[in-house]
């Protein structure tokens, strides 16, 4: 199986390689993950640095860093917005995110303030054109 | 990969087993294999890892001035060096800075083999070159065979018996540091094999090294992996060894650095004369401007190299190796400081991309590995009371 095929369709990716899927438009209420691909990239992930509760997030600005036993990565957020939680497995179990990127190893639900930004963001067919380009 | 990066004789595997290659020292050398390094880690803690160190040198060096010459170019002693027994030591500059680090063979009573960090052998091969053209000249040849041989790296509490199965002559007898020479059996197309076998290692865990033909390298490896032993990148060597408190020439030692400041001093045999000699010995009364420390922080985001270390805002030195230890549940690391500063339990400020944290000296290795405990060994006494009836 390719990891272009694991990219789900119901969401919307950064180049960085983020992803972001709307779980209340009313409310704005969102959620942030990586990709099965950065989880990849970086390989076993022992640690991330994450904004807090009430902190307040810029389209495409560093949002936090992960790091993997090898490497230091930054984070950017897909929207602009508010953190309203942090997912609280990620401490303790870092590895969820290896594990499954767009489930149970998700980092932060958030408020956006202009749910507009997501329409600049990838589509999972655009995303799976962009990281076959990477290799 | 660049054009310039060279395959080992295990490339192939290594690909077809799904490891990610990155370039590293001129060669093209898996990093981890799906698995992940963590896994590779505790592989090698708990049983058995087998690595390609292939891309490391293999220069024989041999004729009548060959042990006045490695007497001269390297740190330890060859002339005290027994035929059947490996060291490690440094190569120095005349101003005492580390060219590289080694482990070298005394195979005869003329004969050397020495292993040169993959991207320093060109830079040993020329400084040897030039030593030998100053005060050795005809009675030293040196013979680099890393192309036409291979290296593999078996190690963990494990490593023995399951390289052991390989051996024809078997290693039940093989010392830490010492080598023998053994055909190779239940290795497939490789079996009947001529293999150097060292009890050599860097993962601060028992092992051995089998050095064989190039062509011989995938059955090896192929043998090892069927017998359980989990293939292990160079992402769990890095953590291996920075456990261990082993240096990595490029990090802990480099040509401005000296194995005084390294605190390798145990690896310097200054009753006799070698290049750098005088530096370290004047080095050695004056103190030095660094020393090399462990470090250690809580938690599982390490500190890693180039990171600043500071007291009270001030310079204090600079990280130079570090990691998540999977061994240790921690944080841990190596770095240079000022000698003020390098007593274990000074709290440090590590500039960890801009946020301060707190992170303490200790001393070196981070982790030992267990010794077999007394009470296994058969007990004197027991010699004399009497036997149980069958």
């Amino acid at each position: 199986m390719s990891p272009n095929d694991m990219n789900p369709n119901d969401r919307s990716y950064t180049r960085e390689h983020e992803w972001i899927i709307v779980e209340d438009a009313a409310s704005r209420r969102a959620q942030v993950g990586i990709t099965h691909y950065a989880q990849e990239q970086l390989g076993d992930i022992v640690y991330f640095e994450l904004p807090r509760v009430g902190d307040s997030l810029s389209h495409l600005g560093k949002m936090g860093e992960v790091e993997s036993v090898k490497a230091v990565s930054d984070l950017f957020s897909p929207v602009s917005g508010e953190v309203i939680e942090v997912n609280p497995g990620l401490g303790d179990q870092p590895e969820l995110t290896n594990n499954d990127p767009f489930g149970e190893g998700w980092l932060l639900r958030v408020t956006m303030s202009d749910p507009s930004e997501i329409d600049s963001l990838l589509s999972a067919e655009e995303y799976d054109a962009y990281i076959s380009g990477l290799h | 990969m660049s054009d310039a990066d060279l395959r080992t004789p295990l490339y192939d595997a290594h690909v077809t087993a799904g490891a990610r290659m990155v370039p590293f020292g001129g060669w093209d050398m898996p990093v981890q294999y799906p698995g992940g390094i963590l896994a590779e880690v505790r592989a090698v803690r708990g049983a058995a890892g087998v690595f390609d160190v292939s891309h490391m040198g293999r220069v024989y060096i041999s004729g009548p001035a060959a042990t006045a010459f490695l007497d001269w170019a390297l740190t330890g002693s060859a002339a005290s060096l027994a035929v059947g027994r490996a060291r490690y030591c440094l190569i120095c500059n005349e101003r005492g800075g580390v060219i590289d680090d080694t482990i070298f063979y005394r195979l005869a009573e003329n004969s050397y083999l020495l292993i040169p960090n993959a991207g320093n052998r060109h830079r040993v091969l020329d400084w040897f070159g030039r030593i030998i053209g100053q005060r050795f000249d005809g009675g030293v040849t040196i013979n680099d065979r890393t192309m036409q041989t291979s290296l593999l790296a078996c190690q963990g509490p494990a490593s023995l018996s399951l390289a052991g199965g390989l051996a024809e002559n078997g290693l039940a007898g093989l010392r830490p540091f010492a080598w023998t020479e053994t055909r190779l059996k239940n290795c497939g197309e490789a079996s009947g094999a001529a293999a150097l076998v060292g009890r050599t290692g860097y993962t601060g865990e028992d092992g051995v090294e089998i050095l064989a033909p190039a062509a011989a390298a995938p059955a090896i490896w192929q043998a090892l992996t069927d017998a359980g032993a989990a293939p292990c990148g160079l992402g769990a060597r890095d953590v291996l060894r920075t456990e261990a408190g082993l240096p990595l020439h490029g990090h802990e030692l480099d040509e401005s650095t000296t194995p005084v400041e390294a605190r390798l001093e145990r690896f310097v045999d200054f009753g006799k004369d070698f290049v750098g000699r005088d530096a370290l010995l004047r080095q050695r009364e004056s103190g030095t401007r660094f020393t090399l420390v462990g470090l250690r922080m809580p938690g599982r985001s390490a500190p890693r190299a180039t990171y600043a270390l500071s007291v009270l805002g001030q310079p204090a030195g600079q990280v130079t190796s570090g990691c998540y230890s999977p061994t240790l549940d921690t944080s841990l690391g190596m770095g240079y400081v000022f000698p003020e500063f390098s007593r274990p339990g000074t709290v440090l400020e590590l500039d960890k991309r801009g946020l301060i944290e707190e992170i303490t000296v200790t001393s070196l290795p981070h982790y030992r590995r267990p010794r077999p405990s007394k009470a296994r060994r058969p007990h004197r006494r027991r010699r004399h009371s009497p036997r149980p009836l069958a």
